[in-house]
This record gives C-alpha cells, structure tokens and sequence, in this order.
C-alpha cells in the first residue's frame, strides 16, 4: 500500500481538496476521499494535512552507494563546430550549483575539431573540460553520442549532468538516462542544491499553469535538461585555469543506426534565431497581412531582437517554422518578449512565460496575454507600433 | 509492417484554470482528450498500414477512463488496443512509464514505434527516447516526413532541428517520435466508431504484464515530484489604454528604460 489515508485521525479540515491539483480529492460526508486513479503522489496533501491524516509511503533507499558520485557535468553542444550559446549558460549555472556543493565543475565537449573550445568554457567556469573529438561525431546521431556520454559517465561517476534543453539535447539526456537506468528531469527552469545535496529540479507543467519541483533521491547521476536563456551567463574570467582531458572513444559505423544524409536549414538569412536571442518581436494573428510584418521587423531590427510568430501565421506561411513560438514551436526566454497582437492561449504561453519581462499589444482588453504581461497596451498595433519604433530610436539615438 | 503507437489521454491543457483562491488547477469539466502530437503518431501509422500493409496496435497506460483514446484511435482505423491498467501504475514518472510500455511491446513482433513528440500536459518529450532505449532501437525524434523504403527494411524521415531539419535514415525496427506538419490527423467516422467496439481490446495489469511490483509505477519511479504549486503571478503588470498612442508609448518607453530593456 503506497498511500495511506487514516479516516479516524481525518479532522475533517477541508484544506487536502484545495491543495490538490489534479482533482483527486473529494468531499465524501465529513471527511474527504481520493480518486487513486488521478492521484500522481505529488505529496501535496500530505504536506498541508495538519492532523497527519495522508502518508505516503515512499521507497527507502541504500543511500551509501550515493556517496560515490561527485561533480557536476555540463553537456556543451556544439553546432557545426560552434559552441551553442546554452553550453555557456550550463557552465555558469553548473558553476553555481559546483560551489553549493564544493565539488568541481566538468565540461563536456563532444565533435569534431572542438579542442578550441576549451579555453571559453574554463573563463566561463569549468575546473575540467573532457573533451571527445572524432569526426565519427561530426553530426549529432543519437547513438554515437549516447555512447560517449555513457562511457564517460559510467567510470567518472558524476552526481550531477546537466545538458541544454534544445532539440538535440532533449533526444540525447533521456536515452542517456535510459541506458544508465536513472531518472531525466526535462526542461528545467530553476536547479539548486538542498540540505540533503540533492539536486532540487524546478519545471513548469500544464503549459506553464503548475511548477513541480522534482528530485532524483535514489539514483545517480542526476540528469536534467536545461531550458535555454533561463540561466543568463556570467562575465568571463579569463584569468581562471583549468584542466583538459582528451579521451578517445572509438565508434564503429555499425554501432551507429541512424544516418544523416541531409542537414536542411531553415534560417532564413538575416533571421536571428527565437531561442538565442535576448530579445523577441512576435506577432500573432492581429498582424493580419504578411505584408505587415515588416513593421515587427523594423522594431527587431532596431532592437537586435528576434522575429518570431505564433502558431496561425506560422501555419499560414508568414514566418518560418524556425520562428513559431508556442508549445507545437519553440520554448523560449528572452529578457524582454513583444506580444503584438497574440491572443495569449495558453499553448502559446507555454513557449514564452518565461521570459523576463512581457509587454503584450491587444486590441482586445480582455485578451488572455494581458493577465500574463508586465506591460500591456490595450489599442491597435498599427497605430502603436509605428509610434513605438520612433520613440526607442530616439531613446537609442540619445546615447 | 507492424506498427506500434503507444498513445496518452490528456486533460485539454487550454481549459484548464486556476483557482486564483486556492492557486491550484481547476479540472472539473475540462474534458480529456487523446494527447495531441499523438493523434498525428495514429494517423502516421494508419497512412502506413494503408501503403504497405499490416497491422497498427495501439497502446496507453492509464486509468480505466483511458479507454476512450483507444477507442478513438481503433475509430480512426488502428487494429487493436491494449490498455495497461493497474493502480501499481500510478504515480509513474517518464522512466517507469517508458519501462511499464517496454514490457509489453518487448514480447511483440514490431517494425515500428510511433509515439507523439511529447504530451500537453507534461511537455517532457522523454517517454520516446526512454522507450527506444529500452526496447533496443534506434530513435529518429521530432519528424515531419516519413518515407519507407522498397523493401520496407528502412526508414527515411525528416526529423526537425533546431535550424531546420536534417534526412535520417535508419534500419527498422526503429521508433519515431511525431510532430506537427507530420499529416492532418482524420476524425474518425460513424463507421469507425461503430466498428472501433469489435476490434481486439486487451486489458493488461501488473499481474499479467508479469513484472516486479517494484519497478513500477511510483515505486518504479527514479524522478519523485517533492512539490506542486502555482506559479508566482505577474504582480503589478501595468495595463494602459492605448487610446492616447503617444500617451500609452511614452510610458512603455519609460518602463523598459527604467527595466534596463532597451
């Protein structure tokens, strides 16, 4: 029996129906019952009763073997040969998380020709870069790469290994996780280390309606993937040494089971990518007209920002997918997110409500977008955004 | 080819509200759906099985209530479904979900997986890779395109990057993962639903999949949800009628100066 529930010792209190998010709790006579069929064990209700009424019982575990694991890890993706800016928020926020527990920071590159990168992720924080270079991992294959990671990890034994958070990193964490038999916490907005030095896992769920926090209590390493841009990346020390470890790890074309015959990029040229950039210009369907969008455009340009649009007029061709933000899009976290004419539902919030600060352009005051803004304007783009774009070019000229 | 799409019911995420009093999630009345990346996994698959041949089973883990996916899967023209359902699968996280699908689909004589991208509700786009590791295939994750080869041994497909898209090929059996632009899942019709009733319907628990209590479920879980709550809310989001443009942009222009922005 995994949940208790002491009808005798229930209070009758009412408070575990109003903690519970996912409706497994009702009010049966004076007491409450639960529908074990929604119940996740999320423990809600358990913490709030105040008559020690709930228990959950949970797995006890053999904790010792835990302390074998040290370090933490950082993923650095590399894309054709670039450091993807991610890696660099990974090494500052696993340098954070490295002190909390006084252990070391470890980076990870794997490619082709990527040797150079060490430098830039030691002045961004790492004790050690390992470093994997063959050109058997030119191109990301899930295989290849699952058995770098795999056969580094397994013999280093780190507690903690952090990848970003994008298309190729949340292909590789959970098959990584799979082949070592330990959990994967996806898309992470917030780490930090508890009074038990674990990795404390904060993530937002139902398109951003809920935030768990997530912990791995007994299995090791702790992996997660990271949500690009949450994690903004210090000024580099370029004073800082380290240590570079190059391991060879050979890989035989037939362990490899995927072929990429073909990289086709859709980045239209001069279209700065929603997920790296600080700043993003997007538009929805009150744009009305393709033609139009060369108004957000003038507005990213003067402020290096990004172009992106949701999902209707990405559907409708206006903007590349590579631009669309939203959960079918991308998951973005700007410092400063332009919603002009988006209605605000909630699969578009998914993809942004994490950035910074919002500031949302409606005609309709009673748009969803405007209860999720930091600023909002209730009026027509057309009249406002030419305004706007006037006014921050005199902003900007003045400096 | 023998097809396999492992499928979840969902609540519909856009309906769901919060209660502003208590900060938790109201689900009453919200209905619940099949996931939708899903939808575009049972419609690959039946594309396939009308192509080449074969047989498309359907499967989810999940509370009795689940059944009402399967059968709008099997509507749509998936062959047969088999529902894992067991009290001992509750509280599973996506490894212990991914490992409870393993243990059935393992015994089965499979060409291909085809799951959605990831679930609305969860958004964790783990259960694919997790499953693939687990049942020994390669993955090809995200696509857009499928194409089989003529002697139906390999799989072409166009599977989404970051910058785009690349063409992967892999040898089957493989699993794929499904995202938007894949097809335009179909509704099922009142034939469908009608003959959806007398296709072959399994229902598995703990007992019968035969595996370790242990390894399922919550026990079986090596991530543990510490904590829910509601996320903080914007608090003093300034709102301005835009009447007065100049008036209303002036402002803005102050807010993003005074935020350091701009």
């Amino acid at each position: 029996m995994k949940f208790q529930y002491d009808r005798d010792t229930c209070n009758g209190c009412m408070l575990c129906p109003s903690v519970c998010n996912f409706g497994a709790i009702e009010k049966d006579g004076d007491k409450v019952k639960f529908d074990m069929n929604k119940c996740v064990y999320c423990g809600s209700c358990e913490e709030i009763c105040p008559v020690d009424a709930i228990h959950i019982e949970r797995r006890t575990f053999d904790k010792s073997k835990l302390l074998e694991y040290h370090n933490v890890w950082v993923f650095c993706e590399t894309n054709q040969g670039r450091l993807r800016s991610v890696a660099l928020e990974l090494a500052t926020e696993g340098r954070a998380l490295a002190d909390a527990l006084g252990e070391k920071l470890v980076a990870v590159i794997i490619g082709h020709e990527i040797e150079h990168h060490a430098d830039t992720l030691i002045h961004q924080g790492a004790d050690k870069v390992i470093i994997v270079d063959d050109k058997m991992f030119a191109d990301y294959t899930t295989d290849a790469y699952t058995i770098a990671m795999t056969s580094l990890i397994a013999p280093r034994k780190p507690s903690i290994v952090l990848f970003g958070a994008t298309g190729n990193g949340r292909d590789l964490a959970p098959r990584v996780a799979a082949r070592m038999g330990v959990g994967c916490t996806a898309d992470c907005t917030g780490l930090e280390i508890d009074d038990e030095r674990q990795l404390v896992q904060t993530r937002p769920a139902f398109g951003g309606n809920v935030i768990a926090e997530i912990i791995t209590p007994a299995r090791r390493p702790q992996i997660s993937t990271v949500r690009p841009n949450v994690f903004k990346p210090s000024e580099p020390d370029t004073s800082r040494t380290g240590e570079v470890e190059k391991v060879d790890i050979k890989i035989s074309p037939v362990q490899v089971r995927t072929r990429v015959l073909e990289k086709v990029s859709e980045v239209v040229e001069g279209m700065k990518s929603v997920e790296e950039a600080d700043i993003i210009v997007c538009s929805g369907r009150g744009i009305k007209d393709p033609a139009n969008l060369a108004l957000p455009k003038q507005l990213a340009d003067l402020l290096d920002a990004a172009v992106g649009g949701s999902r209707p007029i990405v559907d409708l061709g206006w903007l590349p997918p590579t631009q669309q933000v939203g959960q079918s899009g991308r998951t973005v976290c700007p410092k400063l997110y332009f919603a002009l004419g988006i209605s605000g539902q909630i699969q578009h919030l998914a993809g942004m409500s994490s950035s910074d600060l919002i500031v949302a352009i409606n005609k309709d005051p009673e748009a969803p977008i405007f209860s999720s803004s930091d600023f909002g304007i209730v009026g027509d783009i057309f009249t406002i955004l030419p305004e706007l774009i006037s006014e921050i070019k005199k902003v900007l000229d003045a400096r | 080819m023998k097809i396999v799409v492992p499928i979840k019911q969902v609540p519909e995420v856009s309906e769901v509200r919060m209660n502003e009093e208590t900060g938790t999630l109201i689900r009453d009345g919200v209905p619940s759906i099949m996931n939708p990346f899903d939808e575009l996994a049972v419609e690959a698959a039946i594309q396939l099985k009308e192509a080449h041949g074969g047989e498309v089973t359907i499967i989810t883990m999940g509370p009795p209530q689940a059944k009402d996916v399967l059968l709008k899967a099997l509507a749509m023209g998936g062959d047969r479904a088999v529902h894992l359902t067991d009290v001992a699968f509750a509280g599973a996280d996506t490894w212990a979900t991914a490992f409870t699908l393993s243990e059935y689909i393992r015994k089965m004589d499979f060409d291909l997986v085809i799951c959605g991208k990831q679930a609305i509700d969860g958004d964790t786009a783990q259960v694919g890779p997790e499953l693939a590791e687990l049942l020994g295939v390669p993955q090809i994750c995200y696509v857009r395109k499928i194409e089989i080869s003529e002697d139906e041994k390999h799989i072409t497909a166009h599977r989404e990057t970051d910058e785009g898209y690349e063409v992967v090929k892999a040898k089957l059996p493989a699993l794929l993962t499904a995202t938007k632009g894949l097809n335009e899942p179909r509704l099922p019709n009142i034939m469908g639903i009608m003959k959806a009733k007398q296709k072959p319907f399994e229902e598995v628990n703990a007992e019968t999949l035969g595996t370790e209590l242990q390894l399922l479920g919550l026990d079986g879980s090596p991530t543990v949800v510490r904590k829910v709550y509601p996320p903080e809310k914007k608090k003093g989001g300034i709102i301005v009628d835009g009447e007065d443009t100049a008036a209303a942009v002036k402002q803005l222009v102050e807010f993003l100066t005074k935020k350091g922005a701009i």
